[in-house]
């Protein structure tokens, strides 16, 4: 069988450097971009980074770092993230065979026949397209499996020299070994800081170590995705594109239908049913979305050769957990992506860009539709298993507190007329 | 007794056979008349909800009516093989098809200022900018100087680039090889409303 050649391309810094494409000023500073609710960091630049600006650290800690260094804080605009992680996807896809969104702005691609020289110079030629035609820089990591790719990725991140491209596939194995013994086990995709606590009583602290690791003892101990984990950094593929796997702090429902679905209708049934699935969990973890992200696949290994795999991430106009606002998002892109004349094997919603529900975003008023009728049902259900409170305090409190946040966001560059770039002629 | 309020029996919302309607007898096979009679008063059930459903709308209070925020242009994102159905069908003129020639690297730019004037660049203009085209000398284009935005013919001067207004009231703009300088996109069109 052919050796795979994986590709993980991700953004650097990524909502950081959306800005900074509209507002040049923005280059060579701090600079940090806060969640909606909480004002968290939720990107930093490498300057904020550099002064010990952490993810996730509240805004209110940072004031006194941000007046001392002149950190610049931007409120989230998730129609602008969302927007530009559209493009970089769209253009992403024409360079590999295949590909998968992973994230708003992580994607797999598979670039399996290409390798050496030739194969460098198409990661170079992926890097400089990007940069050019969306001003964002991205980053290349190459392997044989998708925990390798996502590693490369790393270590081209980390080494600048490498000019944002690491190819492990040409890597010679000391020079393999070098760096993987230098980079803790919590490097690797899916392994977790508790996970890495608890791999170090075992002995396994560098990446090296959880190479050479008993697999089968891990999945004994552990789980089996601990197992493929392992398995992958020897370089087996064990998680294929069809099977993809949420990142955390998002919510993915998908599935693989039974037999190939050109009808618009039976995928707009199915992306209804996903979202309705991923809103009950959504709700029941008390988070609200910012940003849903739908995709349909056709197989790859099609007998007629027709593959495609569109993704399109819809940016709400505010959080909400209403399975009735998402399911209107999530069809609305549907009509974006969907080409008739392929044969679908998969699809998949992603809730992401997740906040913590502070207010319920109860669905006061709705129009009467027998369809909506019964969501209806099923949010009061759960919100009467959630205390009658639940309801109340949204009409309480709602208004007030929304409106305290948001306070430097910067306008909707490519989403809005009236939020469009002025330029000096 | 008539004093005690009757529940039971009245008339159903539309039940019975509708005055003045034509009705015939039909024979079934004996077996059959009941599911036939079961199926029959399901449908009319269900016809009854539906009339349900039609009387008094509930007046609300208005929604946004998209949760999402669109992106500018209505073009579909093409991603790859165009879809055989595009040939059949004469669609109305989309001005975002005259101007978009790539959606995913196609910008959009508002105008101030009268320095292009003699170009045909106003103010208020809303400019097209096709980041996927390479610059050439000649081409108008929005240009990063020092971390400002400005729009101006690309030239070539004796060090390097230069920036060429239009309109006589303006200098060229030779570009040092200590500023920062980075070409953000070539302007490919614009748009204007008079009204």
């Amino acid at each position: 069988m052919t050796p795979r050649v994986i590709a993980l391309v991700d953004v650097n810094n990524f909502y950081v450097s959306c800005e900074r494409v509209f507002n040049p000023k923005l280059h060579g500073r701090p600079v940090v971009v806060l969640s909606n609710n909480d004002g968290c960091v939720i990107s930093r630049s490498q300057e904020a980074k550099a002064l010990g600006i952490a993810m996730a650290q509240p805004w209110f800690q940072l004031r006194e770092i941000a007046e001392q260094y002149g950190v610049i804080a931007h409120s989230s605009n998730y129609a602008l993230y969302a927007d530009m992680s559209n493009r970089v996807m769209a253009l992403l896809n024409d360079f590999a065979r295949d590909q998968e969104i992973y994230s708003i702005d992580e994607c797999f691609l598979d670039l399996t026949g290409m390798r050496g020289k030739q194969l460098l110079a198409h990661a170079r030629r992926i890097r400089h397209s990007i940069r050019q035609w969306t001003g964002l820089p991205v980053c290349v990591g190459i392997g044989p499996t998708k925990t390798l790719a996502k590693l490369a990725n790393q270590i081209a991140k980390q080494d600048i020299a490498r000019g944002g491209v690491c190819d492990m596939n040409a890597m010679s194995d000391e020079e393999r070994k070098a760096c993987f013994s230098h980079m803790p086990a919590s490097s690797v995709w899916g392994v977790g800081r508790r996970l890495a606590e608890k791999l170090d009583r075992l002995g396994i602290r560098t990446v090296n170590d959880l190479r050479n690791a008993d697999a089968a003892m891990l999945n004994r101990r552990f789980s089996v995705t601990l197992e493929k984990t392992v398995r992958e950094l020897n370089g087996i593929p064990c998680m294929e594109f069809e099977d993809t796997t949420a990142p955390r702090q998002q919510i993915l429902t998908s599935r693989s239908f039974g037999h190939y679905v050109t009808d618009k209708h039976e995928l707009r049934e199915a992306v209804t049913q996903y979202i309705t699935r991923a809103a009950e969990k959504l709700r029941r973890q008390a988070s609200l979305a910012n940003t849903l992200h739908l995709y349909i696949r056709t197989s790859p290994h099609n007998p007629d050769g027709k593959h495609r795999c569109p993704g399109i991430t819809l940016p709400l106009q505010q959080a909400t957990d209403d399975t009735f606002t998402l399911i209107r998002a999530g069809l609305y892109g549907l009509d974006h992506i969907y080409a008739p004349g392929y044969s679908y094997q998969k699809a998949g919603v992603v809730l992401g860009n997740l906040e913590p529900r502070t207010m319920a975003q109860g669905n006061l008023f709705a129009a009467r539709d027998k369809r909506r009728e019964r969501l209806m049902e099923a949010i009061d259900t759960i919100n009467s298993r959630m205390g009658r409170a639940t309801i109340r305090s949204a009409a309480e409190g709602y208004t007030q507190v929304w409106k305290m946040r948001a306070a430097n966001k910067s306008k909707s560059y490519t989403t809005c007329w009236d939020g469009i770039l002025v330029v000096n002629a | 007794m008539k004093n005690t309020p009757n529940n039971r029996g009245g008339a159903r919302l539309g039940a019975g056979r509708k005055a003045g309607e034509p009705t015939t007898v039909i024979r079934v096979p004996a077996n059959q008349a009941q599911p036939i009679r079961d199926f029959l008063a399901v449908h009319t059930k269900k016809r009854l909800q539906t009339a349900r459903d039609n009387v008094a709308e509930i007046v609300e209070p208005a929604l946004d009516t998209e949760p999402v925020s669109l992106p500018l242009y209505t073009t579909k994102v093409s991603a790859g093989f165009p879809s055989p159905a595009d040939d059949h069908v004469e669609k109305r003129l989309n001005p975002s098809e005259y101007l978009v020639d790539n959606t995913s690297q196609t910008f959009f730019v508002r105008v101030k200022g009268d320095s292009m004037i003699d170009a045909g660049v106003f103010e208020d203009d809303v400019l097209v900018i096709d980041r996927s085209r390479v610059p050439q000398v000649g081409d108008i284009v929005l240009a990063m100087l020092d971390g400002e935005f400005t729009v101006k013919t690309l030239g070539k001067g004796k060090g390097g680039a230069r920036l060429i207004p239009a309109n006589k009231r303006y200098p060229v703009i030779e570009i040092k090889s200590e500023q920062s300088f980075e070409i953000w996109g070539v302007v490919t069109g614009s748009m204007r409303k008079f009204k």
